[in-house]
């Protein structure tokens, strides 16, 4: 067993673990953290992205070892239901998720995207999705939201 | 060490399971007395559906599951309307089978149509029984009297009396009245608006509860292996493959697991464990399937639809025509693999799943548990979205059969190649189509389908885990209906539909969002347009032509004024340009009795990389009374946008051994950058009942898009996915 410190939604935690290559993802969960979510462990579909540093990361390609030394922000952190992140926000007005699975990912991934660049063109928004899968089809509404919370919604 | 199942396994501490479990079917709700007290699950009953709390909230129990498709606001909309109270106030509970009546699986767009339509009529049934408990009370006369934002008030005016005083935590001992008065659309206050749904906030701060995220103290996390090849049988196990890493084999008969205390160790044990499978190599050549299906020996075939005398002599001057349509085999491709958690004793199970069809389960895992039904508690936590049946039961029933094997609660979670691989597929489909065209209207037209029968009597599809532990379960194949929409809705004097019932199909099949219709419509409306150009027609004008129903009119011509439609035969102008830009449509009366929807898209094909873009798409869409816009509009953006990735892009892939498109690189789905543009126009028609949303419009995106490439393009393309091979063969038999 090691120690890794990690600083998770501005807090600073201690986790052991025998494996230094321990996804990110299963210490968030393994935390009771469970917004981001298990989709396939391949880094292909953006449901477990959290931000490492400010950028959006698959955490289920992050290794435990790896995310030491950076602060760690999951969706949990990066907005409540009191105090909310404008994409957040956002998608909760366009009324984004249907199953809602790939949600908390694509919103992690549209906040880093706003905070490089503050007004992203459509294209730009979707290039920055790609990566994000949805298979409920909520791609109309992410698009519209993400516009909306960088200030530029019809 | 291996644990072996056995009847007389160990017992443990007992949980405080009831308690527990109810406090997870309300998770993020009031939990009120009723929940202790036995409940009526008989669905005659009021009380089955709905109680009235001491604190004036109204607890509604649905049967019916939402996966995201809004029925948590929209039932609970049905519901407040009857009742005259706001949505607030009710508080809601959802497929639970302890808790909640059986209202049959959540499927065919039945959430509103059967499952919020019967709540509705609880709920109107309530009303009148509140407004006489309330005459008593008053010593007033029904008539005199109204309910009004949880109070059954004089309509003269003046005080009245809360709910809570007439019946608080009581019952109504009441059947459900069908003559019990509805509401007239025209007092509505609550129907018909956009409300927003209750669990979107979660969803988007990470606090809503997956059944991924359902934990019970001493819990197990468990990985199934499943073998390398589809029948194999396992020869061996070499448990000291995994001995280091502190998880423990569990196996019965060829139901193979590794189980942990933490998950990331059973995910290590599961890749690390040795085990031998003996071979199997049973699955037809996947370039071979729509010859393996049209050559099937084992049929059993029947005339689905017989008018006139098809196939008869042609009037002069008639064209015929005869196209061949194929729909490979789809999967689900829920974006989180499946997930369940059991907890299964001697003398009961609860199993957290899931599941479209809690209640409908109930009989199957008390079945292979051999446990009582009435001692078999499923309780549905949402999943990732689920269009039918994904590997949802499958995992329960892993995680069932596990829990029973280890004496623990376990929770197993699918990968992504488990749910790729494993998941039961939306089945092929192949069919013929003949027919013909003279003085702009269909004379003839003769449809053969190749479709997987659903074996008599099957409660449910077949799961895995009792196949491969060798426990008692009903076997046979379930596709759903998925026979209807084989005729063309428009006039047409001589019309027969022959379907070919297979007995067997290359992977274990399900319904798979309105099962079977997006193929059959496919090939259908794709043929309507090769009429319409064959006859030199307008697509539009030729099937206005041939439609006499105003509900299917209007979504057309709606569609066709969204579109900026402009009239005339295809292929257009554009078909040699570098860019070819087109327009098609396909319009579709689902199971002709629901609703009534028009797709126009417009499509770019480029001719250097043989892609197709579709950049935009308009639709039209009747279900009849609306119950919530914004779920319906949101149910329809999903069916338009998941089957432009099926038309697209999907296809599951299969040597002669197993799956092997088991991951989102060989099994690809839409991306945002391949995402349309989308224009939803609904009709509202208050008057007339609600027939469901989140099926319909699946069944127009195939024909609509390759009636847009033909449009644009001069090229045919009538087998699915639509990809940059088919369309370069295309053009190289066009030109």
């Amino acid at each position: 067993m090691s120690t890794y410190n990690l600083r998770i939604n501005g807090i600073a935690r201690s986790v052991e673990s025998a494996d230094a290559e321990k996804p990110l993802l299963y210490v968030l969960r393994g935390l009771g953290l469970t917004a981001a979510k298990f989709g396939c462990g391949l880094g292909q579909c953006g449901a477990c992205t959290v931000l490492l540093g400010g950028r959006a990361v698959r955490s289920c390609q992050t290794t435990i070892a790896d995310a030491q030394q950076k602060s760690i922000t999951t969706l949990e952190g990066l907005g409540s239901t009191s105090a909310m992140h404008p994409v957040q926000a956002a998608f909760i007005k366009e009324q984004v998720p249907q199953c809602g699975y790939c949600t908390g990912g694509m919103i992690m991934s549209a906040a880093a995207l706003l905070a490089e660049k503050a007004k992203p063109s459509e294209q730009e928004v979707r290039a920055a999705l790609d990566g994000n899968l949805c298979r409920c089809g909520t791609h109309f509404r992410v698009v519209r939201a993400v516009m909306a919370a960088s200030g530029q919604g019809g | 060490m291996t644990i072996s199942m056995h009847r007389d396994f160990s017992r443990r501490a007992v949980l405080k399971g009831g308690t527990l479990t109810v406090a997870f079917a309300l998770s993020g709700e009031r939990v009120m007395a009723q929940a202790a007290a036995p409940r009526i699950l008989d669905p005659k009953e009021v009380d089955a559906f709905l109680a009235v709390n001491a604190d004036d909230t109204v607890t509604v129990f649905c049967g019916k599951v939402d996966l995201g498709q809004g029925l948590r606001i929209a039932i609970r909309q049905m519901a407040a309307e009857e009742l005259d109270i706001g949505v607030a106030k009710i508080t809601y509970v959802e497929g639970d089978t302890a808790l909640t009546p059986d209202q049959g699986r959540t499927s065919g767009s039945s959430g509103i149509a059967r499952g919020g339509v019967q709540i509705r009529q609880a709920a109107a049934t309530a009303r009148k029984a509140l407004i006489e408990l309330a005459a008593q009370h008053l010593g007033a006369r029904p008539n005199d009297l109204v309910t009004r934002d949880g109070h059954v008030v004089p309509k003269s005016g003046g005080s009245g009396i809360r709910f809570s005083q007439l019946i608080g935590n009581g019952r109504f001992d009441l059947k459900l009245d069908p003559k019990a008065p509805l509401k007239s659309p025209a007092e509505y206050r609550v129907v018909g608006k956009p409300l927003p749904r209750p669990d979107v906030p979660a969803k988007c701060t990470g606090s809503h509860r997956y059944v991924h995220d359902v934990r019970v103290p001493g819990m197990l996390h468990a990985r199934v292996i499943r073998p390398p090849a589809i029948g194999a049988r396992l020869l061996s196990v070499d448990e000291s493959s995994v001995s280091g890493l502190g998880a423990k084999v569990a196996r019965v008969q060829n139901l193979l697991a590794v189980v942990a205390d933490d998950e990331w160790t059973a995910v290590r044990a599961a890749r690390q464990l040795r085990a031998q499978w003996n071979e199997w190599a049973g699955l037809p050549a996947q370039e071979g399937l729509a010859d393996a299906l049209r050559s099937a020996r084992d049929i059993t075939d029947e005339t689905l639809v017989k008018k006139g005398a098809p196939g008869a002599a042609l009037p002069e001057g008639a064209k015929a025509l005869k196209a061949t349509y194929f729909w490979p085999m789809h999967s689900h491709a829920s974006l989180g693999p499946s997930c369940a958690v059991a907890d299964v004793r001697r003398d009961g199970a609860t199993i957290w799943t899931a599941s479209q069809g809690t209640h409908g389960n109930r009989a199957t895992f008390a079945r292979f548990l051999s446990l009582p039904p009435e001692k078999v508690r499923l309780i549905y936590v949402e999943g990732a979205g689920c269009y039918g049946m994904n590997g949802h039961e499958d995992a329960a029933a892993d995680a069932a059969i596990i829990s029973r094997a280890v004496g623990r609660p376990v929770r197993v979670q699918w990968s992504r190649e488990d749910e790729h691989g494993w998941d039961p597929k939306g089945p092929a489909q192949l069919l013929d189509i003949a027919g013909a065209v003279a003085d702009g209207r269909i004379v003839d037209w003769r449809t053969e389908m190749w479709l997987p029968q659903t074996t008599r009597g099957m409660p449910n599809i077949p799961l895995l885990a009792p196949e491969a532990a060798g426990l008692d379960e009903v076997r046979g194949l379930n596709a759903g209906m998925i026979s209807q929409n084989g005729d063309p809705p428009y006039a047409a004097d001589n019309v027969e539909v022959l379907v070919h019932w297979l007995k067997q199909t290359p992977l274990r099949p399900a319904p798979l969002r309105s099962p079977g219709k997006p193929a059959n419509c496919f090939g259908v409306e794709s043929f309507v347009d090769e009429l319409a150009a064959a006859a030199g027609l307008d697509p539009v004008e030729f099937r206005l032509r041939g439609l006499a129903d105003p509900r299917g009119v209007e979504v057309i011509k709606r569609m066709a004024a969204r579109m900026n439609w402009q009239p005339r035969p295809s292929p257009g102008p554009d078909k040699d340009a570098a860019v070819a830009r087109g327009r098609g449509m396909a319009y579709v009366h689902y199971k002709h009795d629901e609703s009534y929807v028009a797709t126009g898209i417009e499509v770019a094909v480029e001719r250097a990389s043989r892609t197709i873009r579709a950049e935009r798409v308009a639709c039209a869409h009747d279900c009849g009374q609306i119950i919530n816009p914004d779920g319906v509009r949101a149910q329809v953006e999903g069916c338009i946008l998941q089957t432009l990735s099926r038309v697209l892009k999907e296809e599951v892939k299969f040597d002669r051994s197993r799956v092997t498109s088991v991951d989102w690189a060989s099994y690809p789905i839409l991306t945002f950058s391949e995402a349309p543009r989308i224009d939803i126009e609904l009709i509202d028609r208050p008057a007339e009942r609600p027939i469901g949303a989140g099926e319909a419009t699946c069944t127009t995106i195939g024909a609509a898009l390759a009636n847009a490439i033909f449009d644009a393009a001069a090229i045919r393309l009538r087998a699915v996915p639509f990809t940059p091979e088919r369309v370069a063969a295309a053009w190289e038999k066009s030109s």
